[in-house]
């Protein structure tokens, strides 16, 4: 099996676009879920949330940041090449429905799973109040395509190059504040992000989701590897998620979990780097 | 070469009474890769094994084998060097050999009710198989004839050992068969579970191939229940047959359980056998562990220690709360562990996994056991001995106390009843659920069995399909 990348371009520093084809998966996918992909023969699966579909194209967009070799590798190849492996949709669906207000935060990379959710809860006739932030105003994606399918669009960035000067979640408890009723606040982020962002939103009267991003091989729910602990219970996030009640989840055992490959990672990275100087890829 | 002793009561009566023994690796040498341990008969020792065969006119072998293969006809064929004949023969009932002459627990089975164990040991059936299939292949296997086409099409969910065997008759029987894989490899555990060195996956591939040859289509990263509902399938297709395994890995739901270093046995032999993890020149990785700790007495705990010994750990110890005769592991997988050095811990559970700071495990805190009464099902169950609490210490614990059915097959499906267990209710004779038109066997029906009990139901799943199809 091959699937044939059809676009591929840098959205923003190091962080990749690409469009694949994928009939199969496009026409099952919903917002909240996901893919997991392999490169070639020697490489591993990873898991890459759906950013966006065309179920008449039969087209799957994913949006990944350049971290470790796979990511770096995948970066490396062009529209017209192939994918060995590319595996969904995965996951839970996102719980959409129409609730009146919702507060739609997303973090770096993680715009890109909140995208596909936005257009889903605008569909569904909420009122989508969208936050999204990066380090700086170059790392930023999606922005139009976040204006289009809000009702309205915060921008946050930690160096103040491009909108608030500051973090996403300031933008959410200033409209916490403001008295606005919101039935939900959906936060999609690196986990330290996420973890802040539901410590900021708990003691309000709000539902809390975040869409947890575990370490996974299979990615449907024959090894436990992305297990996290919700409420006390453990929960396989590529099944029973990626989408959980923030105030129910363990964050401190998701991010120790995360880094358990760390050393090998780094590894892999440097070896692979040193292999692109000497030109043998 | 060391040659594997075999026990024999009557060393004194005739050589014909020994059975011929198989070379292997010598464990000192195996206990540091991967290859295949043991390592087949060649012709010679086919012919003097075979000869031992009373060709009984009321063969029992045959009844002890789930999916009764010709076994005095192929040995005889073998006895007359006709070796393409014999593996046609074998071929005829069982469509995966090679896999079976290797994992196989021939001494519960057919050779369990081989006359001649009865006065001294039974004829290696398994290891004449298992010479068959590898002269055919080293030989080239012939390419099997295509049957007419009946235009009834089938599905078959999960390319696992049920999966296969189900799809390659049906597929002789001239029904156009479609296997739809979550995975991007077929053979279910046959591919992700047990290890390079007890089934090399080159004869997996080599086995689907020929399944591929009969005219089987496969569809590799499928997963039905969420790219398609179950529903859907039966609705494309004219019969479905559900091969979808059990999966599902169970954990103890002790404290620690999910500290770093923590695996399931499936998800640490994913690693290790689908990913190559083993390998360096593969990208994904596993926890390489000095001192590892697996918890369970199967197959599947066996495989993880002797992978992780593999994998370069210092010491690998197998933790088990009943006594040795009680494991449910083969006789041989244990005999090799003792040999390449895993340390047993009988009556033993684990009551507490403890962490580092970060998070990461660094022993096992275990409760010595003692057998009590026979519970329902007539084994003894073990009972904690109070206050006999001591720890080993561990950087890698592999939790390998079962499996369950994996759910993900049933979303949005209504119609398929399931026990409590999550198993699906299906017919012992012919596979048939509540559903019309779908058929199961394998795991998913008994929980966690044997590779050639799958094989069982799914050939006679195959057949009541059939019938089913053609309104026999």
């Amino acid at each position: 099996m091959a699937y044939k990348i059809l676009e591929k371009e840098e959205i923003a520093q190091s962080v990749h676009k690409m469009v694949v084809d994928a009939p199969d998966v496009a026409k099952a996918a919903k917002a909240g879920q996901f893919i997991i992909l392999r490169i070639d023969e020697l490489g591993e699966r990873i898991p890459l949330t759906i950013a966006d579909f065309e179920i008449e194209k039969g087209t799957v967009t994913v949006i990944f940041q350049e971290m470790g070799k796979t990511t770096k590798q995948l970066a490396k190849l062009s529209a017209g090449e192939s994918l060995e492996d590319f595996v969904g949709p995965l996951g839970t669906p996102a719980d959409v429905r129409k609730l009146g207000t919702v507060i739609l935060v997303g973090g770096g990379v993680g715009v890109a799973p909140i995208y596909p959710q936005a257009k889903a809860y605008t569909k569904a006739g909420n009122r989508v109040l969208s936050i999204i932030g990066a380090r700086n105003k170059d790392l930023l994606i999606l922005e139009d395509e976040m204006r289009k399918a809000s009702s309205e669009l915060y921008i946050a960035t930690d160096d103040g190059s491009k909108g608030h000067h500051g973090f996403v979640t300031d933008i959410m408890k200033k409209i916490l504040d403001s008295g606005e009723k919101v039935a939900r606040v959906v936060i999609i982020g690196p986990p330290i992000m996420m973890k802040v962002g539901a410590g900021v939103a708990s003691p309000y009267d709000v539902e809390i989701l975040v869409s947890l991003n575990s370490i996974m091989v299979d990615g449907t729910g024959m090894c436990g590897g992305c297990r996290v602990t919700i409420g006390g219970k453990t929960k396989f996030t590529c099944v029973d998620g990626p989408e959980f009640d923030a105030r129910k989840v363990d964050f401190v055992e998701l991010m120790n979990r995360l880094a358990m490959y760390r050393g090998e990672e780094t590894k892999a990275v440097e070896k692979y780097e040193e292999e692109c100087r000497c030109g043998l890829h | 070469m060391q040659l594997n002793e075999e026990k024999n009561e009557e060393k004194t009566g005739k050589a014909k009474k020994e059975r011929t023994p198989m070379p292997e690796q010598p464990a000192d040498e195996r206990r540091k890769n991967f290859n295949e341990v043991t390592l087949g008969y060649t012709k010679e020792d086919a012919l003097a094994e075979a000869s031992r065969c009373l060709a009984c006119k009321d063969p029992k072998c045959v009844e002890g084998c789930p999916v009764n293969v010709d076994i005095p006809g192929f040995i005889e064929l073998i006895c007359e060097e006709d070796f393409e004949g014999a593996i046609e023969k074998i071929k005829d009932t069982n469509t995966l050999p090679a896999i079976c002459g290797r994992v196989c627990p021939q001494e519960t089975q057919c050779e369990a009710l081989c006359v001649l164990g009865k006065k001294a040991q039974p004829v290696a059936i398994g290891r004449l198989e298992r010479f068959c299939a590898d002269y055919d292949s080293q030989k080239g296997a012939k390419v099997p004839e295509v049957t007419k086409s009946t235009g009834k099409r089938v599905a078959v969910v999960g390319s696992g050992p049920a999966g296969l065997t189900a799809a390659a008759d049906l597929a002789k029987l001239g029904h156009k068969v479609t296997i739809f894989e979550s995975l991007h490899k077929s053979g279910g555990v046959l591919s992700y579970g047990i290890p390079e060195f007890r089934l090399p996956k080159k004869i997996v591939q080599q086995e689907i191939e020929y399944i591929k040859q009969l005219g089987v289509e496969f569809k590799p990263n499928y997963i039905i229940g969420r790219i398609k509902t179950l529903d859907e399938l039966c609705d494309e297709f004219d019969a479905v047959f559900l091969g979808t395994g059990a999966g599902l890995p169970n954990f103890m739901g002790i404290p620690g359980e999910n500290f770093s270093g923590v695996y399931s046995a499936n998800e640490f032999l994913t690693r290790v056998n689908l990913m190559k993890a083993y390998d360096p020149a593969y990208n994904t990785r596993v926890r390489l562990g000095k001192h590892v700790v697996v918890v369970g007495g199967g197959n599947v705990a066996m495989d993880a220690a002797r992978s992780a010994l593999r994998l370069g750990a210092d010491e690998v110890s197998i933790v088990y709360r009943r006594g040795e005769d009680e494991m449910p592991a083969r006789r041989e997988e244990i005999e090799h562990a003792k040999e390449e050095g895993i340390i047993f811990r009988f009556l033993t559970n684990p009551v507490l996994i403890l962490g580092d700071e970060k998070f990461n495990v660094k022993a096992v805190e275990c409760i010595k056991m003692e057998l009590g009464e026979p519970d329902k099902s007539g084994r003894r169950s073990p009972v904690p001995v109070e206050g006999s609490e001591f720890t080993i210490p561990a950087d890698v614990v592999v939790i390998a106390i079962g499996t369950s059915p994996n759910p993900i097959i049933f979303k949005g499906s209504e119609g398929l009843e399931q026990n409590k267990k999550g198993t699906v209710v299906a017919d012992e004779e012919t596979g048939a659920t509540s559903k019309c038109g779908v058929f199961a066997g394998g795991d998913v029906v008994t929980g966690a069995a044997t590779v050639i009990s799958a094989m069982g139901a799914g050939k006679k799943a195959a057949k009541a399909i059939d019938e089913y199809l053609t309104g026999k």
